[in-house]
């Protein structure tokens, strides 16, 4: 097997053990990317000089930490200091932070290789990573199709074995479609469990950071490393944060798992409900009590969801105008210009969009009409989770209503790309941990089933994921994009 | 003044609270630094930076609002106020709208000894923007400078009714309001220095109609001074409007002190939609009753309180109690002297009189004055002990203000000390009365002038030191032997 | 409901956007479609929710009054195009 191939613990004990220096590995991981990179497109800024640098500081000076000398990338709406960070879009296409996000100073903290930042729809702004002002993102399973987005650039990294995990931020599904388009795991904790300080905000109410892995063993690892309480982001929880990896051992007797019925319905590919359906059935073999019930206000998410990210991402983004940081109309000779022309140059069709109609449903006439509406179909869509959550432990549904689909599929259809979000936008709504794990191949391309829990009962997603992958060796699967194997 | 017309007056007054950090980040407040180098990525809006609540500044609201007699409320947060403003660099102002930390208070003031209560709306925590350093003036700079040191500190926007009648109630509104927040400690009430800003929002309507004219908001009110004259000139302007049979608008105008008028700035029709909504990066704000208890004990002596107990306590006139209370280091002074001192009414006399109008003259506030109530109460002692006249006390008064001297030191300087013995007074007398044979004439024809006459050459003989009461027994004798 | 391009003209103001003709249209379109999609949620009675404006139930996060060093002005104003004298700037407000 090729180092790029493996798993954080399998390449986690060959640097333990002294069997490869970290600056070997971190070259291996270099080269791998010159190789596929041009195929897949999931780099918005290399680190390779940094990179280095780190896996010689840490050879020289190794320490016996998890995720110490493995290499990785970052999602690049993720602030790095002295790293340029762009969010994927020409507003700040120069913008080089002066501070480290949490995330990314925990990943430092355990002396990670940061191979550098990864794609992303611009400003997370979008599910296909098309929107990206710099390129999209392919998807290493079938080079026609894309990575899913936003988080394209962090799942398709992983699948092509370009970092051997990555991070990205989830708004609406942005961790899990993707992860689940290119047959990984990936995780989007509960609301406040990860600190959103330097992860550039799309909609502060939503947004969480989480991980993209090849296995579930791998996202308890990374979880551990990025989960817990930071004073610098108000929305933080003060939790004594569990050893995600301890007693994870895929023993599922006894839990409760629901399945809602209208995430098997309509809008999602029978083949799909077909893998997802056989899975609960997997777990009732393993022991799991799995039951039907009903989430009729799931069906209300999407159209709440447009009108809450929207209003917050409109006021998110002010702050784009051109004067302490990001790109500036020079020619302006007056403020209204310099802030109208500015943001008109930075930002692409989709970001100007969601502004627009973000100041829209703000404006003092239609306040009420639509924001506080949704505000008031957030907490139906919240509550009917709780109330299923009083009698079962876990819900799973599919990720995604179809696997990976191709460039401009839906060009001229915004309202069913935005549909690509349906299954995961209620979870991101209720604050709740989902996550995605590879149910099987469909057409050669991966399915995602995505499994969602309790607030901050990430373990018990983590352990019924574990019991499912030790069933299965979909995780082992890998895309063939050339190069030794 | 037209007598037709009644002025309607509401005040919104910023507060800058004295807490040592920014509101929600931990940059210093500090006045005066270098531009920009009290800030942070997050109080310069950096992509990515989150807003975190100083506990203070919430503790702060909760006693501003118990001075101002408000309803403290169980539950307030913070909503996002967008508009576009280059002193804005989020632009968004994190501002309480919907849920404000305090309502429902009152302020009672007093012109020209009449009392009367002026309702207070609302008071809302929010954080400031930064200053924008023009070349000229707003209008003819061809750029700005941002520096965001002052952005993101912590204010308090105190709302009152429109309770207010005439430019005069507005400055006893301001001042009692500056008096209570400086006694309560949560401010420095500096209007020079920006942590004391106020607008006013003016109408007039024809006497005993109910419902309330256009309303016209002042911006820009940097002083009592420009408070009062711009309510003055803005009511005027209204009537005169109006009896030419012009329509109002609203609008916003801004104090030209320059030339004493107010000046359109926008009107309302153009008016932001500030599109407010709850932020959500900052957790709601619950204030319980044990946290209310806990800041109502600590609450220092307020000045309405403080008044009371001159009056009672100290036997002060109502008037020396309510000039005395205007600022806390006023009463300060007052009250250390008077420790040392036990006559209240001649400190307050001396502080009311000879203190303030040197504060005046210089233009300076009792705290920056190297003045201190002991070496006060020395020169009162001087005086009681004859070695100085209350006359000569006054030069000698205005002499420790200026250089911070004592008043032995500046006495013996200057050769002041007072002539009460009465040998030496009794030969010059002599004199004074052998060298002007007229006027004793005069004197015993019953011409009282004669006699001021007498004391005033003595007086001019000893430069002022002679002891008054000393010279007045000793012309009398001397007179009624001629 | 379809969107007037007036709309979007205020909106573009507000939102300090400054947008071609095309740009106007085809916003305008895809806005109508989605607050046309949004509707949907008229469909719900609303009457007796309170609205969800927070997702955490935490009360009373606060900092600690304690004073940490600003940065160093040259970092803060290295992302600014046009700083000067150790001010940002911006040309002409009105
Ligand atoms: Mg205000
Ligand atoms: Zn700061």
């Amino acid at each position: 097997m090729q180092l790029y191939d493996m798993t954080i613990s399998e390449l986690s004990v060959l640097i333990k053990e002294r069997k490869i220096s970290a600056q070997e590995l971190t070259r291996a991981y270099l080269q791998r990317i010159d190789e596929v990179e041009e195929q897949v497109g999931a780099f918005i800024t290399r680190t390779d000089e940094l990179a280095i640098q780190q896996a010689g500081e840490f050879d020289h000076n190794p320490v016996n930490k998890p995720l110490a000398g493995i290499p990785y990338g970052l999602k690049d709406n993720i602030c790095t200091r002295g790293v340029r960070t762009t969010c994927a879009s020409k507003m700040l296409g120069d913008f080089v932070p002066a501070y480290n996000a949490r995330v990314a100073a925990c990943l430092q903290d355990q002396q990670g290789i940061l191979l550098g930042k990864l794609n992303l729809d611009e400003f997370a702004m979008g599910c296909s990573t098309e929107t990206s002002a710099f390129k999209p993102t392919s998807n290493p399973w079938d080079l026609q199709r894309l990575a899913g987005g936003s988080s394209g650039g962090s799942a398709a990294a992983v699948a092509a074995g370009e970092v051997a995990y990555s991070l990205g931020t989830d708004t609406g599904g942005s961790i899990r479609q993707p992860a689940a388009y290119c047959g990984l795991v990936g995780l989007k904790p509960t609301y406040g469990l990860v600190s959103r300080f330097g992860a550039i905000a799309n909609t502060s109410s939503l947004d969480q950071v989480g991980v993209i892995t090849r296995d579930v063993w791998d996202c308890a690892l990374v979880l551990n490393a990025i989960a817990g309480y930071d004073p610098q982001d108000g929305t933080s929880v003060k939790i004594d944060v569990p050893d995600y990896t301890a007693d994870l051992s895929g023993d599922i007797k006894g839990l409760r798992i629901a399945y809602p019925r209208e995430y098997f319905q309509n809008n999602t590919d029978t083949a799909i409900v077909e893998q997802v359906k056989r899975a609960l059935h997997e777990y009732e073999q393993l022991g799991a009590i799995v039951e039907e019930v009903s989430l009729p206000y799931s069906e209300y998410a999407l159209p709440a969801y447009y009108i809450i990210s929207r209003a917050e991402a409109s006021t998110n983004l002010a702050r784009y105008d051109g004067v302490q940081f990001g790109l500036r109309d020079v020619k302006a000779d007056n403020v209204a210009d310099l802030y109208a022309d500015s943001r008109a140059a930075g930002f692409g069709a989709e970001v100007k969009l969601r502004i627009l109609l973000g100041s829209y449903v703000l404006s003092a006439d239609y306040y009420e009409t639509y924001y506080l509406k949704a505000m008031k179909a957030r907490r139906l869509i919240h509550d009917d989770f709780t109330r299923v959550f009083e009698n079962h432990d876990i819900i799973i549904t599919p990720t995604t209503p179809t696997t990976a689909f191709q460039r401009d599929e839906f060009r001229s259809d915004l309202l069913n790309l935005y549909r690509n979000d349906i299954l995961t936008v209620p979870v991101n709504m209720a604050g709740l941990p989902g996550m995605s794990v590879p149910c099987g191949f469909i057409d050669g391309l991966p399915a995602g089933m995505q499994l969602i829990g309790k607030p901050f009962k990430e373990k018990m997603l983590l352990n019924a994921a574990l019991a499912f992958e030790q069933a299965h060796d979909y995780y082992k699967a890998r895309p063939n994009l050339g190069g030794d194997r | 003044m037209n007598r037709e017309y009644e002025i309607v007056v509401g005040l919104e007054v910023h507060v800058e609270l004295k807490t040592k950090t920014k509101i929600f980040c931990s940059c210093s407040t500090e006045f005066g630094a270098e531009p920009n180098t009290q800030v942070c990525p997050g109080c310069a809006g950096f992509p990515g930076t989150l807003p975190v609540l100083n506990r203070k500044v919430v503790e702060y609201g909760i006693k501003t609002g118990l001075a101002l007699n408000c309803e403290i409320a169980e539950m307030s947060r913070f909503d996002r106020k967008n508009y576009f403003y280059p002193d804005l660099p989020k632009a968004y102002q994190i501002s309480q709208f919907y849920m404000p930390i305090c309502k429902n208070g009152y302020l009672d003031i007093e012109v020209d000894g009449a009392k009367k209560r002026i309702g207070i709306t609302r008071a809302h925590l929010e954080e400031d923007a930064g200053k924008l350093v023009h070349q000229g003036t707003i209008t003819s700079t061809e750029y700005s400078l941002v520096d965001l040191n002052r952005g993101g500190m912590g204010l308090l926007e105190i709302v009152s009714e429109p309770d207010i009648r005439s430019a005069q109630e507005a400055r006893a509104y301001l001042e009692k309001l500056r008096a209570v927040l400086l006694f309560a400690g949560v401010s420095d009430c500096k209007m020079q220095e920006g942590s004391l800003r106020c607008d006013a929002n003016v109408s007039v309507r024809p006497r005993g109609q109910k419902e309330l004219g256009t309303r016209v908001e002042i911006k820009n009110l940097n002083s009592f001074r420009a408070l009062e004259k711009s309510i003055e000139y803005e009511a005027s302007r209204q009537i005169n409007a109006i009896e030419d049979g012009e329509e109002l608008f609203q609008e916003t105008r801004t104090w030209d002190e320059e030339k004493q008028v107010t000046r359109a700035m926008r009107s309302k029709e153009d008016a932001e939609d500030y599109r407010y909504f709850p932020d959500p990066d900052l957790a709601p704000v619950y204030v319980s009753q044990e946290w209310i208890a806990e800041v109502s004990a600590s609450m220092p002596e307020l000045p309405d309180q403080a008044r009371q107990r001159l009056v009672n306590d100290c036997g002060l006139p109502d008037y020396d109690a309510s000039i005395l209370t205007l600022t806390p280091a006023t009463l300060k002074f007052f009250d250390e002297a008077v420790t040392e001192y036990n006559q209240p009414k001649i400190v307050s006399n001396w502080i009311m009189g000879e203190l303030n109008r040197l504060l005046n003259v210089n233009n300076m506030e009792i705290e920056d004055s190297r003045l201190v109530p002991g070496e006060m109460v020395k020169l009162l002692k001087l005086i009681d002990a004859g070695t100085i006249s209350g006359k000569i006390a006054k030069t000698v008064f205005e002499e420790m203000f200026s250089t911070g001297k004592e008043p032995e030191q500046i006495i013996k300087e200057k050769g002041l000390v007072q002539i009460s013995d009465e040998d030496t007074l009794k030969a010059m007398i002599d004199d004074i009365v052998a060298a002007n044979p007229k006027v004793v004439e005069d004197y015993k024809n019953g011409k009282e002038k004669a006699f001021g006459f007498f004391v005033g050459q003595l007086m001019k003989a000893t430069r002022g030191q002679a002891n008054p009461a000393i010279v007045n027994k000793l012309l009398q004798e001397r007179l009624s032997r001629e | 409901m379809a969107l007037t391009i007036k709309k979007v003209e205020h909106l573009a103001i507000l939102s300090r956007l400054t947008l071609t003709d095309e740009e106007k249209e085809s916003f305008a379109r895809q806005m109508s479609d989605i607050l046309e999609y949004a509707d949907k949620l008229n469909q719900l009675d609303t009457e007796n929710i309170e609205p969800m404006v927070y997702i955490l139930p935490a009360l009373n996060v606060f900092r600690e009054d304690e004073v940490i060093p600003s940065t160093p002005r040259e970092e803060l104003l290295a992302n600014a195009s046009v700083a000067e004298d150790g001010y940002f700037k911006v040309p002409k407000i009105l």
